[in-house]
Protein backbone atom coordinates (compact mmCIF):
# COMPACT_ATOMS: atom_id res chain seq x y z
CA UNK A 1 0.00 0.00 0.00
CA UNK A 2 1.48 3.33 -1.02
CA UNK A 3 0.97 5.29 2.23
CA UNK A 4 2.70 2.61 4.31
CA UNK A 5 5.64 2.40 1.96
CA UNK A 6 5.83 6.17 1.42
CA UNK A 7 6.15 6.68 5.18
CA UNK A 8 8.81 3.97 5.34
CA UNK A 9 10.72 5.63 2.49
CA UNK A 10 10.58 8.99 4.30
CA UNK A 11 11.96 7.31 7.44
CA UNK A 12 14.98 6.01 5.49
CA UNK A 13 16.17 9.63 5.61
CA UNK A 14 16.17 9.73 9.38
CA UNK A 15 13.81 9.51 12.40
CA UNK A 16 10.64 11.59 12.19
CA UNK A 17 7.35 12.16 14.04
CA UNK A 18 3.79 11.87 12.69
CA UNK A 19 3.05 15.46 11.66
CA UNK A 20 6.48 15.78 10.11
CA UNK A 21 5.83 12.66 8.00
CA UNK A 22 2.45 13.93 6.88
CA UNK A 23 3.87 17.32 5.86
CA UNK A 24 6.71 15.71 3.95
CA UNK A 25 4.42 13.25 2.15
CA UNK A 26 2.16 16.06 1.01
CA UNK A 27 5.01 18.30 -0.07
CA UNK A 28 6.60 15.56 -2.16
CA UNK A 29 3.34 14.61 -3.87
CA UNK A 30 2.34 18.16 -4.79
CA UNK A 31 -0.32 18.20 -2.02
CA UNK A 32 -2.51 16.18 -4.36
CA UNK A 33 -3.40 13.47 -1.87
CA UNK A 34 -3.96 15.01 1.57
CA UNK A 35 -3.20 12.56 4.36
CA UNK A 36 -5.43 12.18 7.38
CA UNK A 37 -3.21 12.45 10.51
CA UNK A 38 -5.20 9.61 12.09
CA UNK A 39 -4.23 7.45 9.13
CA UNK A 40 -0.57 8.37 9.66
CA UNK A 41 -0.65 7.22 13.28
CA UNK A 42 -2.60 4.04 12.47
CA UNK A 43 -0.05 3.22 9.78
CA UNK A 44 2.86 3.94 12.13
CA UNK A 45 1.30 1.59 14.73
CA UNK A 46 1.06 -1.18 12.12
CA UNK A 47 4.60 -0.59 10.90
CA UNK A 48 5.85 -0.81 14.48
CA UNK A 49 3.79 -3.97 15.12
CA UNK A 50 5.37 -5.54 11.99
CA UNK A 51 8.89 -4.64 13.14
CA UNK A 52 9.50 -2.25 10.21
CA UNK A 53 9.94 0.81 12.44
CA UNK A 54 10.65 1.39 16.12
CA UNK A 55 9.36 3.93 18.59
CA UNK A 56 12.27 5.99 19.94
CA UNK A 57 10.19 7.81 22.53
CA UNK A 58 9.45 11.48 23.08
CA UNK A 59 11.82 14.11 21.67
CA UNK A 60 11.22 16.39 24.63
CA UNK A 61 8.85 18.62 22.66
CA UNK A 62 5.93 16.24 22.81
CA UNK A 63 6.69 14.46 19.54
CA UNK A 64 6.86 10.68 19.41
CA UNK A 65 9.83 9.84 17.20
CA UNK A 66 9.95 6.81 14.91
CA UNK A 67 13.01 5.27 13.23
CA UNK A 68 13.20 2.67 10.48
CA UNK A 69 14.56 -0.81 11.23
CA UNK A 70 16.72 -3.01 8.99
CA UNK A 71 13.57 -4.99 8.08
CA UNK A 72 11.93 -1.66 7.19
CA UNK A 73 14.82 -0.72 4.90
CA UNK A 74 14.57 -4.09 3.14
CA UNK A 75 10.81 -3.62 2.72
CA UNK A 76 11.36 -0.14 1.22
CA UNK A 77 13.98 -1.41 -1.24
CA UNK A 78 11.61 -4.18 -2.26
CA UNK A 79 8.80 -1.62 -2.78
CA UNK A 80 10.94 0.45 -5.15
CA UNK A 81 12.06 -2.69 -7.00
CA UNK A 82 8.56 -4.09 -7.59
CA UNK A 83 6.15 -2.66 -10.19
CA UNK A 84 3.03 -1.00 -8.77
CA UNK A 85 -0.20 -2.90 -9.24
CA UNK A 86 -2.92 -0.45 -10.24
CA UNK A 87 -5.92 -0.32 -7.95
CA UNK A 88 -9.31 0.47 -9.43
CA UNK A 89 -9.06 3.98 -10.90
CA UNK A 90 -12.09 6.30 -10.76
CA UNK A 91 -12.62 5.95 -14.50
CA UNK A 92 -13.98 2.44 -13.96
CA UNK A 93 -17.18 4.14 -12.98
CA UNK A 94 -17.14 5.98 -16.29
CA UNK A 95 -16.45 2.81 -18.28
CA UNK A 96 -19.40 1.12 -16.59
CA UNK A 97 -21.62 4.14 -17.22
CA UNK A 98 -20.72 4.16 -20.92
CA UNK A 99 -21.17 0.43 -21.25
CA UNK A 100 -24.64 0.74 -19.76
CA UNK A 101 -25.41 3.85 -21.84
CA UNK A 102 -24.65 2.20 -25.18
CA UNK A 103 -26.84 -0.76 -24.31
CA UNK A 104 -29.81 1.24 -23.04
CA UNK A 105 -32.30 2.37 -25.70
CA UNK A 106 -33.10 6.07 -25.64
CA UNK A 107 -29.83 7.22 -24.06
CA UNK A 108 -28.00 9.96 -25.99
CA UNK A 109 -24.54 8.37 -25.77
CA UNK A 110 -22.86 11.28 -27.56
CA UNK A 111 -24.20 13.61 -24.90
CA UNK A 112 -22.94 11.34 -22.12
CA UNK A 113 -19.51 11.27 -23.75
CA UNK A 114 -19.42 15.04 -24.33
CA UNK A 115 -20.44 15.81 -20.74
CA UNK A 116 -17.55 13.69 -19.53
CA UNK A 117 -15.14 15.16 -22.08
CA UNK A 118 -15.97 18.71 -20.94
CA UNK A 119 -15.58 17.80 -17.28
CA UNK A 120 -12.26 16.06 -17.87
CA UNK A 121 -10.99 18.99 -19.91
CA UNK A 122 -11.92 21.40 -17.14
CA UNK A 123 -9.92 19.26 -14.74
CA UNK A 124 -7.06 19.23 -17.25
CA UNK A 125 -7.20 23.04 -17.46
CA UNK A 126 -6.97 23.26 -13.67
CA UNK A 127 -4.04 20.87 -13.47
CA UNK A 128 -2.25 22.69 -16.30
CA UNK A 129 -2.79 25.96 -14.47
CA UNK A 130 -1.35 24.44 -11.30
CA UNK A 131 1.62 23.18 -13.30
CA UNK A 132 2.23 26.64 -14.73
CA UNK A 133 2.22 28.14 -11.27
CA UNK A 134 4.82 25.75 -9.87
CA UNK A 135 8.23 27.25 -9.42
CA UNK A 136 10.06 24.98 -11.85
CA UNK A 137 12.23 22.09 -10.79
CA UNK A 138 14.71 23.87 -8.53
CA UNK A 139 14.13 21.59 -5.52
CA UNK A 140 13.59 17.82 -5.53
CA UNK A 141 10.17 18.36 -3.91
CA UNK A 142 9.22 20.77 -6.76
CA UNK A 143 10.22 18.17 -9.33
CA UNK A 144 8.26 15.52 -7.41
CA UNK A 145 5.16 17.74 -7.31
CA UNK A 146 5.54 18.51 -11.01
CA UNK A 147 5.77 14.81 -11.86
CA UNK A 148 2.58 14.13 -9.89
CA UNK A 149 0.79 16.90 -11.80
CA UNK A 150 2.11 15.46 -15.07
CA UNK A 151 0.67 12.09 -14.08
CA UNK A 152 -2.75 13.73 -13.65
CA UNK A 153 -2.34 15.39 -17.07
CA UNK A 154 -1.46 12.10 -18.77
CA UNK A 155 -4.41 10.39 -17.07
CA UNK A 156 -6.86 13.09 -18.19
CA UNK A 157 -5.38 13.04 -21.69
CA UNK A 158 -5.77 9.26 -21.89
CA UNK A 159 -9.36 9.50 -20.73
CA UNK A 160 -10.20 12.09 -23.39
CA UNK A 161 -8.53 10.00 -26.10
CA UNK A 162 -10.49 7.00 -24.91
CA UNK A 163 -13.73 9.05 -25.03
CA UNK A 164 -12.89 10.14 -28.61
CA UNK A 165 -12.35 6.50 -29.50
CA UNK A 166 -15.64 5.46 -27.87
CA UNK A 167 -17.51 8.20 -29.67
CA UNK A 168 -16.11 7.20 -33.06
CA UNK A 169 -16.94 3.54 -32.38
CA UNK A 170 -20.46 4.42 -31.20
CA UNK A 171 -21.08 6.59 -34.28
CA UNK A 172 -19.84 3.84 -36.59
CA UNK A 173 -22.04 1.30 -34.86
CA UNK A 174 -25.04 3.61 -34.99
CA UNK A 175 -24.56 4.26 -38.71
CA UNK A 176 -24.50 0.56 -39.43
CA UNK A 177 -27.63 0.05 -37.32
CA UNK A 178 -25.84 -2.07 -34.73
CA UNK A 179 -26.85 -0.06 -31.69
CA UNK A 180 -28.21 -0.78 -29.23
CA UNK A 181 -29.29 -4.33 -30.10
CA UNK A 182 -26.01 -6.03 -31.05
CA UNK A 183 -23.85 -6.95 -28.04
CA UNK A 184 -20.55 -7.23 -29.93
CA UNK A 185 -20.60 -3.61 -31.07
CA UNK A 186 -21.61 -2.48 -27.62
CA UNK A 187 -18.94 -4.03 -25.48
CA UNK A 188 -16.08 -3.83 -27.96
CA UNK A 189 -14.91 -0.21 -27.64
CA UNK A 190 -14.52 0.05 -23.90
CA UNK A 191 -12.34 -2.97 -23.12
CA UNK A 192 -10.18 -2.44 -26.21
CA UNK A 193 -9.09 1.00 -25.09
CA UNK A 194 -9.24 0.68 -21.31
CA UNK A 195 -6.02 1.98 -19.79
CA UNK A 196 -6.44 -0.25 -16.76
CA UNK A 197 -6.40 -4.02 -16.93
CA UNK A 198 -8.45 -4.29 -13.79
CA UNK A 199 -11.43 -2.53 -15.32
CA UNK A 200 -11.85 -4.79 -18.32
CA UNK A 201 -13.62 -7.80 -16.81
CA UNK A 202 -15.98 -5.62 -14.80
CA UNK A 203 -16.92 -3.42 -17.74
CA UNK A 204 -17.31 -6.19 -20.28
CA UNK A 205 -19.19 -8.38 -17.87
CA UNK A 206 -21.55 -5.63 -16.89
CA UNK A 207 -22.34 -4.60 -20.42
CA UNK A 208 -22.89 -8.17 -21.54
CA UNK A 209 -25.32 -8.85 -18.74
CA UNK A 210 -27.37 -5.78 -19.49
CA UNK A 211 -27.33 -6.43 -23.20
CA UNK A 212 -28.64 -9.96 -22.87
CA UNK A 213 -31.40 -8.93 -20.50
CA UNK A 214 -32.29 -6.14 -22.87
CA UNK A 215 -32.55 -8.58 -25.76
CA UNK A 216 -34.75 -10.84 -23.67
CA UNK A 217 -37.11 -7.95 -23.03
CA UNK A 218 -37.47 -7.43 -26.71
CA UNK B 1 -0.22 42.25 -14.72
CA UNK B 2 2.17 42.35 -17.61
CA UNK B 3 3.55 45.72 -18.43
CA UNK B 4 3.67 46.51 -22.14
CA UNK B 5 4.59 49.90 -23.51
CA UNK B 6 1.71 51.77 -25.11
CA UNK B 7 2.10 53.64 -28.36
CA UNK B 8 2.26 57.36 -27.78
CA UNK B 9 0.81 58.18 -31.20
CA UNK B 10 -2.92 57.93 -32.03
CA UNK B 11 -3.77 54.40 -32.98
CA UNK B 12 -5.26 53.25 -36.27
CA UNK B 13 -8.19 50.85 -35.68
CA UNK B 14 -6.15 48.07 -37.29
CA UNK B 15 -2.95 48.92 -35.52
CA UNK B 16 -1.54 46.01 -33.54
CA UNK B 17 -1.00 46.63 -29.87
CA UNK B 18 -0.81 44.12 -27.13
CA UNK B 19 -2.51 45.60 -24.14
CA UNK B 20 -1.92 44.70 -20.56
CA UNK B 21 -4.79 42.75 -19.08
CA UNK B 22 -6.54 45.15 -16.76
CA UNK B 23 -8.27 43.74 -13.73
CA UNK B 24 -11.81 44.98 -13.23
CA UNK B 25 -12.14 46.42 -16.76
CA UNK B 26 -14.90 45.07 -19.02
CA UNK B 27 -13.51 42.50 -21.48
CA UNK B 28 -12.47 43.85 -24.87
CA UNK B 29 -13.59 41.72 -27.76
CA UNK B 30 -10.80 40.89 -30.17
CA UNK B 31 -12.74 38.43 -32.31
CA UNK B 32 -16.46 37.95 -32.74
CA UNK B 33 -18.28 35.47 -34.95
CA UNK B 34 -21.99 36.21 -35.32
CA UNK B 35 -24.11 33.39 -36.73
CA UNK B 36 -21.35 32.43 -39.12
CA UNK B 37 -22.06 29.72 -41.68
CA UNK B 38 -19.77 28.46 -44.40
CA UNK B 39 -20.89 26.29 -47.28
CA UNK B 40 -18.60 24.77 -49.90
CA UNK B 41 -19.83 23.60 -53.30
CA UNK B 42 -23.42 23.79 -54.51
CA UNK B 43 -26.33 21.65 -55.60
CA UNK B 44 -25.94 18.01 -54.60
CA UNK B 45 -22.24 18.50 -53.75
CA UNK B 46 -22.92 21.16 -51.12
CA UNK B 47 -21.04 20.71 -47.83
CA UNK B 48 -21.78 22.84 -44.77
CA UNK B 49 -18.46 23.36 -42.97
CA UNK B 50 -19.84 25.74 -40.33
CA UNK B 51 -23.42 26.29 -39.22
CA UNK B 52 -24.54 29.43 -37.38
CA UNK B 53 -21.48 29.65 -35.16
CA UNK B 54 -21.35 32.33 -32.46
CA UNK B 55 -18.00 32.81 -30.79
CA UNK B 56 -16.35 35.69 -28.95
CA UNK B 57 -12.69 35.86 -27.98
CA UNK B 58 -11.70 38.63 -25.58
CA UNK B 59 -8.38 40.36 -25.16
CA UNK B 60 -6.23 38.24 -22.88
CA UNK B 61 -8.23 35.10 -23.58
CA UNK B 62 -6.80 31.82 -24.83
CA UNK B 63 -9.45 29.70 -26.55
CA UNK B 64 -8.87 26.17 -27.84
CA UNK B 65 -11.08 24.63 -30.51
CA UNK B 66 -11.46 20.86 -30.56
CA UNK B 67 -13.51 18.43 -32.60
CA UNK B 68 -13.16 15.41 -34.85
CA UNK B 69 -11.82 15.67 -38.41
CA UNK B 70 -14.24 17.53 -40.64
CA UNK B 71 -15.99 19.27 -37.75
CA UNK B 72 -15.10 22.73 -39.12
CA UNK B 73 -12.12 23.69 -36.93
CA UNK B 74 -9.81 24.82 -39.73
CA UNK B 75 -12.67 26.51 -41.61
CA UNK B 76 -13.47 28.52 -38.49
CA UNK B 77 -9.87 29.64 -38.20
CA UNK B 78 -9.54 30.55 -41.90
CA UNK B 79 -12.69 32.67 -41.69
CA UNK B 80 -11.55 34.36 -38.48
CA UNK B 81 -8.25 35.23 -40.13
CA UNK B 82 -9.96 36.72 -43.17
CA UNK B 83 -8.47 34.05 -45.44
CA UNK B 84 -11.92 33.01 -46.59
CA UNK B 85 -15.35 34.63 -46.70
CA UNK B 86 -18.44 33.59 -44.81
CA UNK B 87 -21.52 32.29 -46.61
CA UNK B 88 -23.67 33.88 -43.92
CA UNK B 89 -23.07 35.86 -40.76
CA UNK B 90 -20.40 38.39 -39.87
CA UNK B 91 -16.95 38.31 -38.35
CA UNK B 92 -15.52 41.24 -36.43
CA UNK B 93 -11.83 41.65 -35.63
CA UNK B 94 -11.38 44.34 -32.98
CA UNK B 95 -14.84 45.58 -33.87
CA UNK B 96 -14.17 45.86 -37.61
CA UNK B 97 -16.55 43.77 -39.76
CA UNK B 98 -14.41 41.80 -42.23
CA UNK B 99 -17.10 41.96 -44.92
CA UNK B 100 -16.76 45.76 -44.98
CA UNK B 101 -13.06 45.60 -45.86
CA UNK B 102 -11.59 45.60 -49.36
CA UNK B 103 -9.10 42.87 -50.25
CA UNK B 104 -6.22 45.27 -49.60
CA UNK B 105 -7.64 46.36 -46.25
CA UNK B 106 -8.12 42.76 -45.23
CA UNK B 107 -4.51 41.99 -46.13
CA UNK B 108 -3.38 44.96 -44.06
CA UNK B 109 -5.48 43.82 -41.12
CA UNK B 110 -3.93 40.36 -41.34
CA UNK B 111 -0.41 41.80 -41.49
CA UNK B 112 -0.89 44.17 -38.59
CA UNK B 113 -3.30 42.61 -36.18
CA UNK B 114 -3.50 38.89 -36.90
CA UNK B 115 -0.79 36.27 -36.49
CA UNK B 116 -1.67 33.04 -38.27
CA UNK B 117 0.10 29.70 -37.88
CA UNK B 118 -0.74 27.56 -40.89
CA UNK B 119 -0.84 23.77 -40.64
CA UNK B 120 1.58 23.57 -43.57
CA UNK B 121 3.67 26.57 -42.35
CA UNK B 122 3.49 28.64 -45.62
CA UNK B 123 7.10 29.83 -45.33
CA UNK B 124 9.07 31.39 -48.18
CA UNK B 125 11.93 29.05 -49.15
CA UNK B 126 14.12 31.76 -50.69
CA UNK B 127 14.28 33.70 -47.41
CA UNK B 128 16.07 32.70 -44.22
CA UNK B 129 14.29 32.21 -40.89
CA UNK B 130 14.71 35.82 -39.73
CA UNK B 131 13.58 37.23 -43.07
CA UNK B 132 10.49 35.01 -43.06
CA UNK B 133 9.55 36.39 -39.66
CA UNK B 134 10.44 40.04 -40.35
CA UNK B 135 8.83 40.23 -43.80
CA UNK B 136 5.28 41.11 -42.66
CA UNK B 137 6.71 43.89 -40.47
CA UNK B 138 8.84 45.29 -43.26
CA UNK B 139 5.91 45.16 -45.69
CA UNK B 140 4.11 47.27 -43.15
CA UNK B 141 6.78 49.93 -43.09
CA UNK B 142 8.80 48.91 -40.05
CA UNK B 143 12.47 49.77 -40.62
CA UNK B 144 14.49 46.66 -41.57
CA UNK B 145 16.85 46.86 -38.57
CA UNK B 146 13.95 47.09 -36.12
CA UNK B 147 11.97 44.39 -37.94
CA UNK B 148 14.97 42.04 -37.84
CA UNK B 149 15.45 42.73 -34.14
CA UNK B 150 11.83 41.88 -33.43
CA UNK B 151 12.09 38.79 -35.65
CA UNK B 152 15.11 37.55 -33.73
CA UNK B 153 13.29 38.10 -30.45
CA UNK B 154 10.34 36.05 -31.76
CA UNK B 155 12.74 33.29 -32.86
CA UNK B 156 14.28 33.37 -29.39
CA UNK B 157 10.85 32.94 -27.82
CA UNK B 158 10.27 29.75 -29.80
CA UNK B 159 13.77 28.50 -28.99
CA UNK B 160 15.53 28.69 -32.38
CA UNK B 161 17.51 31.94 -32.26
CA UNK B 162 20.61 30.00 -33.26
CA UNK B 163 18.94 29.07 -36.58
CA UNK B 164 18.11 32.67 -37.50
CA UNK B 165 20.26 32.69 -40.65
CA UNK B 166 19.27 29.27 -41.97
CA UNK B 167 17.19 28.97 -45.11
CA UNK B 168 13.89 27.11 -44.79
CA UNK B 169 15.07 24.02 -46.65
CA UNK B 170 17.96 23.76 -44.19
CA UNK B 171 15.52 23.36 -41.30
CA UNK B 172 13.72 20.26 -40.03
CA UNK B 173 9.91 20.11 -40.05
CA UNK B 174 9.77 20.98 -36.36
CA UNK B 175 12.15 23.93 -36.83
CA UNK B 176 10.10 25.21 -39.77
CA UNK B 177 6.99 24.97 -37.62
CA UNK B 178 8.68 27.10 -34.97
CA UNK B 179 9.61 29.72 -37.60
CA UNK B 180 5.92 29.79 -38.59
CA UNK B 181 4.96 30.33 -34.93
CA UNK B 182 7.57 33.10 -34.56
CA UNK B 183 6.10 34.85 -37.63
CA UNK B 184 2.65 34.69 -36.02
CA UNK B 185 3.71 36.21 -32.70
CA UNK B 186 6.11 38.87 -34.01
CA UNK B 187 5.04 42.48 -33.61
CA UNK B 188 2.69 41.87 -30.68
CA UNK B 189 -0.33 40.85 -32.75
CA UNK B 190 -3.73 41.45 -31.15
CA UNK B 191 -5.09 38.13 -32.40
CA UNK B 192 -3.15 34.91 -32.85
CA UNK B 193 -4.77 32.05 -34.76
CA UNK B 194 -2.91 28.75 -34.68
CA UNK B 195 -3.99 25.68 -36.64
CA UNK B 196 -2.45 22.56 -35.06
CA UNK B 197 0.82 24.44 -34.42
CA UNK B 198 2.61 21.57 -32.71
CA UNK B 199 2.03 18.67 -35.10
CA UNK B 200 5.71 18.36 -36.04
CA UNK B 201 7.07 19.01 -32.55
CA UNK B 202 8.05 16.64 -29.76
CA UNK B 203 5.97 16.87 -26.59
CA UNK B 204 8.42 19.03 -24.62
CA UNK B 205 8.77 21.58 -27.46
CA UNK B 206 5.01 21.45 -27.94
CA UNK B 207 4.57 22.47 -24.31
CA UNK B 208 7.08 25.31 -24.77
CA UNK B 209 5.01 26.60 -27.69
CA UNK B 210 1.88 26.45 -25.54
CA UNK B 211 3.74 28.50 -22.93
CA UNK B 212 4.61 31.08 -25.64
CA UNK B 213 0.95 31.33 -26.73
CA UNK B 214 -0.14 31.51 -23.09
CA UNK B 215 2.26 34.41 -22.47
CA UNK B 216 0.87 36.26 -25.51
CA UNK B 217 -2.64 35.84 -24.10
CA UNK B 218 -1.53 36.91 -20.63
CA UNK B 219 -0.03 40.03 -22.23
CA UNK B 220 -3.44 40.89 -23.72
CA UNK B 221 -3.67 39.15 -27.10
CA UNK B 222 -6.62 36.97 -28.07
CA UNK B 223 -5.43 33.47 -28.95
CA UNK B 224 -7.36 30.78 -30.81
CA UNK B 225 -5.75 27.36 -30.99
CA UNK B 226 -7.12 24.54 -33.12
CA UNK B 227 -5.88 21.28 -31.68
CA UNK B 228 -6.76 17.64 -31.29
CA UNK B 229 -4.44 17.31 -28.29
CA UNK B 230 -6.25 17.59 -24.98
CA UNK B 231 -3.03 18.38 -23.10
CA UNK B 232 -2.58 21.49 -25.25
CA UNK B 233 -6.21 22.49 -24.88
CA UNK B 234 -5.54 22.35 -21.15
CA UNK B 235 -3.52 25.58 -21.51
CA UNK B 236 -6.60 27.46 -22.71
CA UNK B 237 -9.03 29.48 -20.61
CA UNK B 238 -11.90 28.03 -22.63
CA UNK B 239 -12.30 25.01 -24.87
CA UNK B 240 -14.90 25.12 -27.64
CA UNK B 241 -16.11 21.78 -29.04
CA UNK B 242 -17.19 21.67 -32.67
CA UNK B 243 -19.17 18.88 -34.27
CA UNK B 244 -20.57 18.89 -37.80
CA UNK B 245 -19.89 22.62 -38.03
CA UNK B 246 -21.71 23.55 -34.83
CA UNK B 247 -20.48 24.55 -31.39
CA UNK B 248 -21.85 21.75 -29.23
CA UNK B 249 -20.19 22.54 -25.90
CA UNK B 250 -17.66 24.73 -24.12
CA UNK B 251 -15.45 24.04 -21.12
CA UNK B 252 -14.16 26.93 -19.04
CA UNK B 253 -11.38 26.53 -16.50
CA UNK B 254 -12.80 26.50 -12.98
CA UNK B 255 -9.70 28.01 -11.44
CA UNK B 256 -10.51 26.18 -8.25
CA UNK B 257 -7.34 24.89 -6.60
CA UNK B 258 -9.39 22.57 -4.38
CA UNK B 259 -10.59 20.70 -7.47
CA UNK B 260 -7.04 19.37 -7.73
CA UNK B 261 -7.12 17.71 -4.36
CA UNK B 262 -8.16 14.15 -3.84
CA UNK B 263 -10.16 13.17 -0.78
CA UNK B 264 -7.88 12.51 2.18
CA UNK B 265 -6.36 9.05 2.03
CA UNK B 266 -7.95 6.93 4.72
Amino acid sequence: MSVKHSLLALLTQGPRYGYHLRAEFEERTGSTWPLNIGQVYTTLDRLERDGLIEDQGDDGAGHRIYAITEAGRAETEDWFAQPSRPSNPPRNELAIKLAIAVTTPGVDVERVIQAQRSATLRALQDVTRAKRSTGGESRPADLAGLLVLESLIFTAEAEIRWLDHCEAAVLRAARSGQLPAVPAAVSAPAPAAMPSRTAVPTTAGTSRRHTSSQQKDR
Amino acid sequence: MTGVARHSIPQHPLEPTVRPVTQGMPPRQILELHQVSKVYGDGITVVAALREVDLTVNAGEFVAVMGPSGSGKSSLLALAGGLDSTSQGEIYVRGTPLSALSTAERARLRRRAVGYVFQDYNLIPTLNATENVSLPLELDGVKPAKAQRQAKDALRQVGIEDLANRFIDELSGGQQQRVAIARAIVGDKALILADEPTGALDSVTGEEIMAVLRRRADAGAGVVLVTHEARHAGWADRVVFLRDGRVVDQATAQNDPHSLLADPIR
